[in-house]
């Protein structure tokens, strides 16, 4: 079963929507018997970084995320600022974050004469880097729906799955491991989020 | 190239879906779902779904039918009408929106405005104004689905409002609502020189080269509610949505 972690953060039920609309079992869960048991988690995230930091801390799943991912392995798929939290700190705000994966959280810092608003909403195609299982059998021109003031700098960029535009190149998508991260929505990314998902439950 | 969002607006009055000519003369066009469901196929960048009755009728929005609508929708949606609390707004996102939209509300107490992005994030809280030219020349703001004018300007409104912690501004013009006659492009000026958040303009659009002077007067996104609910010639009801390389060829690819 895969489990959808609630620690009282952002819209859930369109994870759970689009993966019910797959055929795949979820559940939405801050219960610690449904972590344990997961054999696929998704770590949402929506909203300013301290808070959602906070959010989990006070939701007392740390401890146990922490072992399900770092040392029993189980696949993990950050999404927005879900994957911000796994870097290990951030421009947004003053906690640590969960230092999974090396590397910063930055603002987009754009010049007075820039026509370009923050954040940064809307649909971008995204670049692949490297091949990978998450991202396979996407169609050429597969875009997503990114909502996101803040990106990720990773320290190794060998880390880096694809990336897309908005001033200047960012992180989309990122693996290390057992460990993923993506930007964009793609429970609001039609059919190339289906896919993504799809490759997650299947790939790993 | 850059691509813009291009977003389909929705009306809806007892759960029917149904489109407006300079806020009156209300028509029926289908079925909510139906329509959600054909813009999926279409692939649309995301839409706004507005209960034009609820506040005129002083009602919270219809949870359950809106919750019915959103699950059909996987791409992103935003809900206004009705809402007037906190519980409101954190309803419709559970419901499954991501952008909860206000504007009468945000008139009268725009505290909800600032509540409302502490809760949920300030990109998930739009506020929607209606505007209409009055015959001196001035944009003035209405509320109470354009019945009431608040004689406010719209650039000192729409620029409090951003300051109240609005992420995101829908600039809707009454005069042009249901016209096909193109954006109110002197207006779109006026507000996107004055505020940082996204513009989200509405009201005349009938074809893509209406799109793209919308966004060179400085338009962040635009939507349009006739032009994706009727067949232009003839005005008769066809649900639909430029294809992708007509979009890229006669829009982006000029950005």
């Amino acid at each position: 079963m895969l489990a959808i972690v609630d620690y009282g953060v952002g819209n859930l039920s369109s994870i759970k929507n689009m993966l019910d609309r797959l055929g795949v079992e979820s559940t939405v869960s801050c219960n610690e018997k449904d972590i344990v048991e997961a054999d696929k988690i998704i770590l949402p995230g929506i909203g300013a970084f301290d808070n959602c930091i906070q959010q989990l801390h006070n939701s007392g799943l740390i401890d146990i995320l922490s072992q399900k991912i770092l040392t029993n392995r189980t696949p993990l798929l950050g999404i927005c600022v879900g994957m911000q939290l796994l870097l290990q700190k951030s421009d947004e705000g003053v906690s640590a974050g969960l230092g999974w994966i090396k590397g910063v959280v930055k603002k987009f810092n754009f010049s007075h004469e820039s026509t370009l608003r923050i954040p940064h909403m809307g649909w971008s195609e995204i670049e692949e880097g490297k091949p990978s299982r998450l991202l396979a059998n996407l169609p050429s021109g597969a875009r997503f729906y990114f909502v996101h003031s803040y990106y990720v700098l990773l320290q190794s960029e060998g880390d880096e799955l694809a990336s897309a535009f908005y001033g200047h190149n960012f992180t989309a998508a990122f693996e290390r491991e057992n460990i993923m991260g993506v930007q964009f929505h793609p429970e609001k990314s039609h059919r190339f989020g289906m896919q993504l998902l799809s490759n997650f439950v299947n790939n790993y | 190239m850059r691509r813009v969002r291009i977003i389909p607006t929705l009306l809806l009055r007892n759960n029917r879906l149904i489109k407006t000519a300079r806020f009156q003369n209300p028509t029926y066009i289908g079925d909510p779902i139906n329509a959600v469901r054909i813009y999926n196929e279409k692939e649309v960048d995301e839409i706004i779904l507005l209960d034009i009755a609820a506040t005129k009728e002083e009602r919270s929005p219809d949870f359950v039918a809106i919750k019915a609508i959103a699950s059909e929708a996987f791409m992103p949606a935003g809900y206004g009408g009705g809402i007037g609390k906190l519980d409101d707004i954190l309803r419709v996102i559970s419901s499954g929106f991501e952008k909860v939209i206000l504007n009468t509300a945000a008139y009268y107490n725009p505290g909800l405005i600032s509540e409302g992005a502490n809760a949920i994030g300030s990109q998930s809280i739009v506020v929607s104004i209606d505007v209409k030219k009055n015959f001196f020349g001035k944009y003035r703001v209405y509320v109470g689905c354009g019945k009431n004018n608040t004689g406010e300007d719209v650039v000192v409104y729409a620029k409090r409002m951003e300051d109240a912690g609005a992420g995101e501004i829908i600039l809707n013009s009454i005069n042009r609502d249901g016209t096909l006659t193109g954006y109110d492009l002197e207006l779109i000026s006026n507000v996107s020189s004055k505020i940082k958040v996204p513009l989200v303009v509405l009201g005349g659009a009938a074809k893509i080269a209406d799109f793209k002077n919308a966004i060179h007067h400085g338009a962040s996104a635009v939507a349009a509610g006739s032009m994706f609910v009727y067949k232009t010639s003839s005005k008769g009801i066809l649900i639909s949505y430029p294809p992708q390389h007509q979009l890229h060829e006669e829009l982006f690819a000029t950005l």
